[in-house]
């Protein structure tokens, strides 16, 4: 079982060129950033590495900050025989959000990311099945979840606010 | 002469009974044989999570009740845990103990609903009946207590809306000692049935690796043979303070992880919620359930994850403050969401008539799944 701080030293040594860091100024848990296009390495590798062994991933939920103009990941990772945890966030600009797919390493992440393309628009890549889940196929009024969302007037010639 | 066949479609759902819900399935089949399921789902969707963003943090307790409609007081305990850690509340012990009460008849309810609906999707109706009829007595006891049947906005951040009735603590000796007989008839009639284990036995094995790295948990985790229970493994609330066991599937009739293994973990998990609530209700502490109830809910910046053990699995709560009084954001891990993933990896190579049986194993319910 590892705290966050030793998980941030492992990464480190082993990804010595990525820009790892840990933020603990939350009032709960401590949170990795690392840089969005290197998720899915870094994925494969906290699922791999023997000491860490990150083989479930509980939750990944995309958020959408406006003021900063991002739109961010957070992955919620967990090991079930190391038992231990662990919160990493990733952050995309919010005009070409593209994070790759992790659904490769945790098959889990296939619909939580359909969903966070379906309510935020970030597009995850390589993903197998990248298609909206819970709105209807044919949404094409934006992603609902983003702070600056509006409804349409009219979906498929109904008018949408009743 | 070879035959010549093709690939077909066929749409099961989204008005289909067996489909617990709105559902739809698209089936693609090799004349009897599945070759891909394609779930479809959205059909309940509520806009849960974008409701939570204008509400206030204790006016979004009754919407946590909607998700899961079959165990409401699940959702509302992992919401007030994940709120309570993020504010860093200390909570009487009086409304602990309550919520696990509340938790584990719950649990039994929710499988009692679980298990009478499986028999009745295999052709079994009589266990549904028997199900059934317990179920009303578990509700009938959290009518008594918040005056509600389904939906109860009962435990609230910090506390809980009412006591308990003063005949709680007995109604609910008399349900257990009235329920663990009835549990064996239903084992009799459904469990040990030749023509039940026929339909279920060594049908959509799930083998343990493929269970974690979809996520899958609760039940069905716990059928492919491991010990994973957040009760045990990430304790929250008092559950330390109780003895009881965590059942896991043994291939009893088939393989470990088939589907009368995520059938008979459900009816095992009923007994050890028994115990649970028959120690519980030994130990109450007295108290006042709404003294640690804050006037005016503003958490800190920050975010919060949380869990909990529902009756369907691993329920999380990911809540993002910005120090107002209403969340920034808020994400539900649905334990059925995740575990709907599995389905087709379950269902190939099998029958038409097996997908009834597998879906049904899974123990879904849409509410969650849509949000």
């Amino acid at each position: 079982m590892k705290n966050a701080e030793e998980i941030l030293q492992i990464l480190k040594e082993n990804f010595p060129e990525s820009n790892l860091e840990l933020k603990t100024d939350q009032p709960t848990e401590a949170v990795l950033i690392a840089a969005s296009l290197e998720i899915d390495k870094l994925s494969l590798f906290l699922r791999d590495s023997s000491e860490l062994l990150f083989d479930s991933l509980m939750n990944l939920s995309g958020v959408d900050e406006l003021k900063e103009s991002l739109l961010s990941v957070y992955y919620h990772l967990e090991s079930t025989s190391l038992k231990h945890k662990i919160t990493i966030k990733v952050s995309t600009d919010r005009n070409k959000p593209e994070i790759p797919t992790v659904s490769e390493v945790w098959k889990a992440a296939d619909w939580h990311e359909r969903e966070a393309y379906d309510l935020f628009g970030i597009i995850f890549l390589n993903h197998p099945d990248l298609r909206r889940i819970l709105m209807p196929y044919d949404w094409d009024a934006g992603y609902p979840l983003r702070k600056d969302y509006e409804n349409p007037e009219f979906y498929q010639g109904m008018k949408v606010p009743y | 002469m070879a035959i010549k066949t093709e690939e077909m479609v066929l749409n099961m759902g989204p008005q289909h009974p067996s489909t617990h819900g709105v559902l739809r399935l698209e089936l693609v089949l090799e004349g009897e044989i599945i070759i891909n399921v394609i779930p479809h789902i959205g059909y309940l969707h509520r806009c849960f999570e974008k409701h939570c963003e204008v509400m206030t943090y204790p006016q979004i307790v009754p919407y946590t009740d909607r998700m899961d409609y079959l165990a409401p007081m699940g959702n509302e305990f992992g919401y007030a845990i994940a709120m309570e850690k993020l504010l860093g509340l200390q909570i009487p012990e009086r409304v602990e103990y309550i919520r696990v009460i509340m938790a584990e008849l719950q649990r039994i309810s929710s499988h009692l609903v679980a298990l009478g609906t499986y028999g009745a999707d295999i052709g079994a109706f009589t266990p549904f009946l028997y199900c059934f009829r317990d179920r009303e007595k578990i509700l009938s006891l959290f009518e008594i207590t918040c005056g509600a049947r389904l939906l109860y906005n009962y435990i609230w951040i910090g506390g809980l809306s009412h006591d308990l009735h003063p005949d709680f603590v007995r109604k609910t000796r008399e349900f257990i000692k009235e329920f663990r007989p009835n549990l064996k008839e239903v084992n009799d009639l459904l469990s040990h049935n030749r023509i039940f284990i026929d339909r279920t036995a060594n049908v959509g094995i799930l083998p343990i690796d493929t269970a974690i790295n979809y996520g899958v948990t609760g039940p069905n985790l716990r059928a492919s043979g491991i010990k994973w229970d957040v009760r045990k493994e990430d304790p929250y609330s008092i559950y330390h303070k109780f003895d009881y066991e965590i059942p896991v599937g043994e291939g009893t009739y088939g393989t470990v992880g088939d589907s009368w293994d995520r059938y008979y973990v459900r009816v095992l998990e009923m007994e050890e919620s028994c115990k649970i609530i028959e120690q519980a209700l030994e130990q109450i502490p007295e108290g006042d359930v709404q003294s640690a109830i804050p006037k005016r809910i503003k958490p800190p910046v920050g975010h919060v994850y949380a869990r909990v053990e529902n009756p369907r699995g691993d329920l999380g709560y990911f809540i993002i403050s910005d120090g107002s009084t209403s969340p920034y954001r808020v994400k539900v891990r649905a334990p059925s969401f995740v575990s709907m993933q599995i389905l087709n990896e379950l269902c190939k190579g099998y029958m038409v008539a097996d997908v009834v049986t597998i879906l049904g194993s899974i123990d879904i319910v849409l509410g969650e799944i849509d949000r």
